[in-house]
């Protein structure tokens, strides 16, 4: 009996696992697939940035118009993420903690901006704001410009990007419930006490991995920024847009240095997040679904 | 701390949970809200917590109108049947919070917390794991930690929501027996709700059956369990036969037979006729009930048949002694020597 079951253990590891052949067929391909799509376009980003040696490398950082878009990207940023922070946890909270209405319809709002194109993002605004509309005059007989500067930028950014934080707290916010808040209440805590005390520390870790989402999408978005930034170099010209134009105009070296730079947040935000789910793997991992 | 509900509606929705009911909780007493679920005793609680609010009708503490009062404000102690603990914060954190929240001005400095936290935490037998994390603890330690936090806020009121209802049967029972021994220390008026009907038994002062959003009766478990006074208590209070009968000059009838059980105080028609089975009696005479065995079984020191009755297919169960020789298609005649009857609906 005994050695009948270890010639059987011999023969297979587990009845789910494939021959190996088949294992490595599959780790093959993805492996190459992963390859020709994701490294090799990363090396080439870095291998044209530094192709002409270091120095002209960190000389297209020291480019006023660069540092423009450096700045301009981080304060748009700056503006846009805490802001979608707070909406994202208003809205995780109004649909996992109250009963009403028109739910279904709002979750379904909040995807809006992953279905739409970031171009018809950005044409929404010009619409809105721009010289034939109602808006537009209104608000430039008062000094504010809306298109083609800073307000401009950062509506369309956070319009992009506001769906990242609320679509990671949603599901966990419904996940766990009412309990933990109604303890609180129980023992005597107000509202903010609440909030701060016991929903917050609930949802850190899915609220950073929101917000590391939505800060590289925010950081990188194009299309819609394009739209109604205007481009008036110095001035309105994201890091994406600043990339762009430089390569329009054979700059190579100095468009794929600036690339690189927003390479490496992404690559910062994924080691980020997976140092996160390294440290704290059973609590991120709670804290998806 | 007494608590009276006096004609509390509450509906979710246009969806009655709870229509008209009153109920006064004596100081001190440990009382139970027994019913199956959507009874409405989760509700109630809930209402007298203050984590609902009724749609009509009010809630009395002591003499003071508590229907308008928020949770906060009405001081009492509420354990959760998922345990609710707050898992980023230590067992000792868990206990404090309650005292750690409260304004600056009746806060008591961080040493008394402390104090009365450990004091606690001695008293639900957990001295020693003030520095775990809830997800460490097991879930009786758990629902012990629940209980200890419930009661550092001094609460007027102790209310509990299927307290043990997640945890299985031998913890159960010993927490059970614990909660009783900790009720009698502390004295804390508390309510507790279960669908445990053994565990509502034995555990509570009085107990408050509940059905389909009404209470059906109120009474210590002695009262309740022998004068059920609604054929819905009889049957989801203890083991119980149930069979329909017909009353006829102040006698019970059953299968055109006369079975030697006077009702003068039951309306002459059709009426049905509780008993439990461990009242029921062997008897050799014309007027008793016949039956034959469908089924039998062993429970425990006794043996449980089922019967046959009359010739409509009504089955009862009625228990002998182990060693009866009664198998199947046997026929057996009875009596139960304690009964109710319920005119039928």
């Amino acid at each position: 009996m005994a050695t009948k079951l270890r010639a059987r253990r011999h023969r297979r590891v587990s009845p789910t696992s494939e021959s190996r052949l088949a294992q490595w067929t599959l780790i093959g391909l993805s492996l190459l697939f992963m390859g020709v799509i994701l490294v090799l376009p990363l090396y080439a980003v870095f291998h044209e940035a530094l192709a002409k040696g270091i120095g002209t490398f960190f000389a297209a950082f020291a480019e006023p118009d660069a540092q423009a878009a450096i700045r301009l990207t981080l304060l748009v940023a700056a503006i846009a993420v805490p802001l979608n922070v707070i909406f994202g946890l208003a809205a995780s909270w109004a649909i996992a903690k109250f009963e009403f209405k028109g739910k279904a319809f709002l979750i379904t709002l909040i995807d809006l901006p992953f279905s739409v194109s970031p171009v018809i993002s950005g044409l929404v605004y010009v619409l809105l704001f721009g010289a034939g509309s109602f808006l537009g005059p209104f608000l430039k007989s008062y000094g504010i410009e809306v298109l083609f500067a800073l307000p401009g930028i950062v509506l369309a950014t956070i319009f992009v990007t506001f769906p990242f934080v609320a679509r990671e707290l949603i599901p966990l916010m419904q996940d766990q419930g009412t309990g933990d808040e109604e303890a609180a209440l129980s023992l005597g805590a107000n509202g903010w006490q609440t909030f701060f005390r016991v929903t917050l520390p609930n949802i850190k870790w899915g609220l950073l991995y929101g917000v590391l989402l939505c800060n590289a999408r925010a950081m990188g978005e194009f299309g819609a920024v394009a739209v109604v930034s205007g481009k008036i170099r110095g001035q309105t010209t994201t890091m994406p847009l600043q990339v762009e134009m430089l390569y329009n105009e054979y700059n190579a070296t100095a468009a794929f240095a600036l690339a690189s730079l927003l390479a490496l947040l992404a690559l910062v935000t994924l080691v980020l997040k997976s140092a996160l789910e390294w440290r704290f793997g059973d609590e991120v991992a709670a804290a998806e679904r | 701390m007494e608590v009276r509900v006096a004609n509390v509606r509450k509906e979710f929705d246009r969806f009655p949970a709870l229509h008209d009911v009153s109920l006064d909780i004596r100081s001190g007493e440990l009382i139970a809200l027994l019913g199956p679920s959507g009874s409405g005793k989760t509700t109630l609680l809930r209402l007298i917590a203050g984590l609902e609010m009724p749609t009509a009708g009010k809630i009395f503490f002591g003499d003071t109108d508590a229907s308008e009062k928020t949770v906060q404000e009405r001081n009492i102690g509420f354990v959760f049947q998922h345990y609710a603990l707050f898992r980023h914060m230590t067992i000792l954190e868990n206990i404090s919070f309650g005292l750690k929240v409260r304004p600056r001005s009746t806060r008591p400095p961080a040493g008394e917390i402390r104090r009365r936290a450990m004091e606690l935490l001695d008293l639900v037998q957990l001295s020693g794991l003030e520095k775990r994390y809830p997800n460490q603890l097991s879930g009786g330690q758990r629902q012990r930690v629940a209980l200890a936090r419930a009661l550092a806020i001094e609460p007027g009121v102790l209310l509990l929501d299927e307290p043990f209802g997640a945890l299985d049967a031998q913890v159960r029972r010993e927490l059970r027996k614990w909660l009783r021994e900790i009720h009698d220390r502390t004295g804390h008026t508390t309510v507790f709700v279960t669908h445990d009907q053994e565990e509502a038994l034995e555990l509570s002062d009085r107990l408050c059956v509940m059905s389909q959003g009404k209470i059906e009766q109120v009474g210590s478990p002695d009262e309740v369990y022998d004068h059920p006074t609604s054929p819905f208590v009889f049957g989801f209070i203890g083991d119980s036969s149930e069979l329909p009968v017909t009353i006829e000059n102040g006698e019970v009838w059953v299968g055109g037979r006369a079975i030697g059980i006077p009702a003068h105080d039951t309306p002459t028609g059709p009426a049905r006729l509780y008993f439990r089975p461990h009242d029921a009696d062997l008897i050799e005479a014309d007027a008793s009930m016949a039956g034959v065995v469908t089924a039998s079984r062993r429970v425990g020191g006794t043996r449980r048949v089922e019967l046959e009755v009359g010739g409509d297919g009504h089955k009862v169960e009625i228990d002998l002694p182990f060693d009866h020789p009664a198998g199947e298609k046997t026929r057996l005649s009875f009596r139960p020597k304690r009964w109710k009857l319920f005119p039928a609906a």
